[in-house]
């Protein structure tokens, strides 16, 4: 049985010279973290499953930049890479599996063009296409929306675009359905509402993609602990879960989370 | 000692590279037959389809054969132990290698297919390639086919995922995985150090 995976993202600013990680909260405030490819290393030595780059500055001039975190790293960290940023057509997709990466991720570009998906998948294969939604609830209840219950009442999520500053009217739901049939071979799923506020993961949003789609979805946004880990292993078929700040302010080691997760049952590698 | 992988254009293999690297392997690629002369081992990675892969392998493949009749040390990857069947479902009509009799099937309905992420092993024979690995170590998979010997002798290691999935097969000098072990952490990077470690002697 495939096990659950923990998934540490570093979160990319590349203006400065080798790239630094940062972390937002609710996708503004930034807090500087460390060296992308220290991180990473230690990241794997501490039993990451597999490391998630994204690139926030996500502007052309950096994607060398980004190449060269990914080149750095995988000469010493051996689990799978995804790369995510600003990725908008093949050839700039082709670069960064060049330099190393096994997967990316792909946001806006591939809500403004969703052949995008259908392009890169028929290259490098599904398991290479990684969907990334970033999702915000809508209370405001609409004809055609796929509506979801919560303890706040039923809702339904909305994309959004460009780092989240942006809202697309494209229901979350609908959407990552749709990618699947594309090409998409794995969900990473963001939630706006929680991300950087230590709530937890959003659990009806989790399951709801999780049972609408029958590839991996990783759930992001809002993880302060491993109990919100255990949470959403337990109550969605989240098959990894991501988080950040977490794991880069040294709360908690991702050993530490294993050991945690693993003995209350849930299959971790250890 | 010279450890060959074999680069017949599909893509990536720097991933590979890097591990053998980190183990003390120090790899050279091959682009074109001729390439294979004097390796001690060899590496064949997969990337992509069954059908495409053997469209591109197959200028090695009598190089390959030769090699590997010399009991050169060889090593299969993902789809590179696919093509070591005689033929795949994934793509009807293209020819494998044909080393190991059987043929590569589609995991069966029900299961998330592809099968990406980390799964543990079940041990079926303890191959010199498996020496410090043990029942229930994880490695890291990404396939949607897997192979089936008709001779189940060959059958190193399974693991479970609907079914008992072929993991990793040896006969001779021959050892292949379907998991990756250049993405398999310290226990994928302990496979590499068993097959460096093999073509020093």
């Amino acid at each position: 049985m495939l096990a659950r995976r923990i998934i540490p993202c570093l979160d990319c600013d590349l203006g400065v010279p080798g790239g630094r990680v940062v972390k937002g909260i609710e996708f503004k405030q930034i807090r500087y973290a460390g060296i992308p490819w220290e991180l990473a290393g230690q990241y794997y030595q501490d039993g990451a499953d597999e490391i998630v780059f994204l690139d926030i500055t996500a502007s052309a001039d950096r994607r060398e930049t980004m190449t060269g975190v990914i080149k750095e790293t995988s000469r010493s960290v051996f689990v799978p890479l995804a790369v995510g940023g600003g990725i908008s057509s093949l050839d700039q997709a082709r670069e960064v599996f060049n330099a190393g990466a096994d997967k990316i991720t792909l946001n806006t570009s591939a809500l403004k063009r969703p052949e995008l998906i259908e392009e890169i998948a028929e290259q490098y294969g599904n398991q290479a296409v990684v969907l990334a939604i970033d999702a915000k609830r809508r209370y405001s209840l609409e004809e055609s929306r796929e509506i979801v219950q919560t303890d706040d009442g039923p809702c339904w999520f909305e994309c959004s675009y460009y780092g989240g500053r942006q809202f697309t009217g494209i229901d979350a739901l609908a959407w990552a359905r749709r990618a699947v049939s594309l090409g998409a071979g794995e969900i990473l799923l963001t939630s706006m509402d929680r991300d950087g506020t230590y709530d937890g993961f959003d659990i009806p949003l989790t399951d709801a993609v999780a049972r609408r789609v029958n590839v991996p979805v990783i759930a992001s946004g809002g993880c302060a602990s491993p109990d919100h880990m255990l949470e959403v292993f337990n109550q969605t078929d989240a098959s990894a879960a991501l988080a950040a700040s977490i794991f880069h302010f040294g709360e908690w080691s991702i050993g530490q989370v294993k050991s945690y997760l693993k003995d209350r049952g849930v299959n971790v590698r250890i | 000692m010279t450890i060959v992988i074999v680069d017949y254009g599909m893509g990536n293999l720097f991933s590979i590279y890097n591990a053998l690297d980190h183990v003390g392997g120090n790899p050279r690629f091959a682009r074109d037959p001729q390439d294979l002369k004097g390796a001690k081992a060899i590496v064949v990675p997969g990337v992509g389809a069954f059908g495409s892969c053997m469209a591109q392998l197959s200028r090695f493949s009598e190089s390959l054969l030769q090699h590997f009749q010399e009991g050169v040390l060889m090593l299969g990857i993902c789809v590179g132990m696919q093509v070591l069947f005689e033929e795949s479902e994934e793509s009807p009509g293209a020819a494998g290698l044909g080393w190991i009799s059987g043929r590569v099937v589609r995991l069966p309905a029900g299961v998330m297919i592809p099968q990406m992420g980390w799964n543990c092993l079940k041990i079926k024979q303890h191959v010199e390639m498996l020496d410090g690995i043990s029942e229930g170590d994880m490695f890291y998979f990404v396939h949607s086919y897997y192979g089936l010997p008709e001779d189940d002798s060959v059958v190193a290691a399974t693991t479970e995922h609907g079914v008992d999935v072929t993991a990793a097969i040896c006969r001779d000098n021959l050892f292949a995985t379907q998991f990756h072990p250049e993405k398999s952490g310290p226990k994928g990077l302990q496979i590499l150090k068993n097959f460096v470690r093999a073509a020093r002697c």
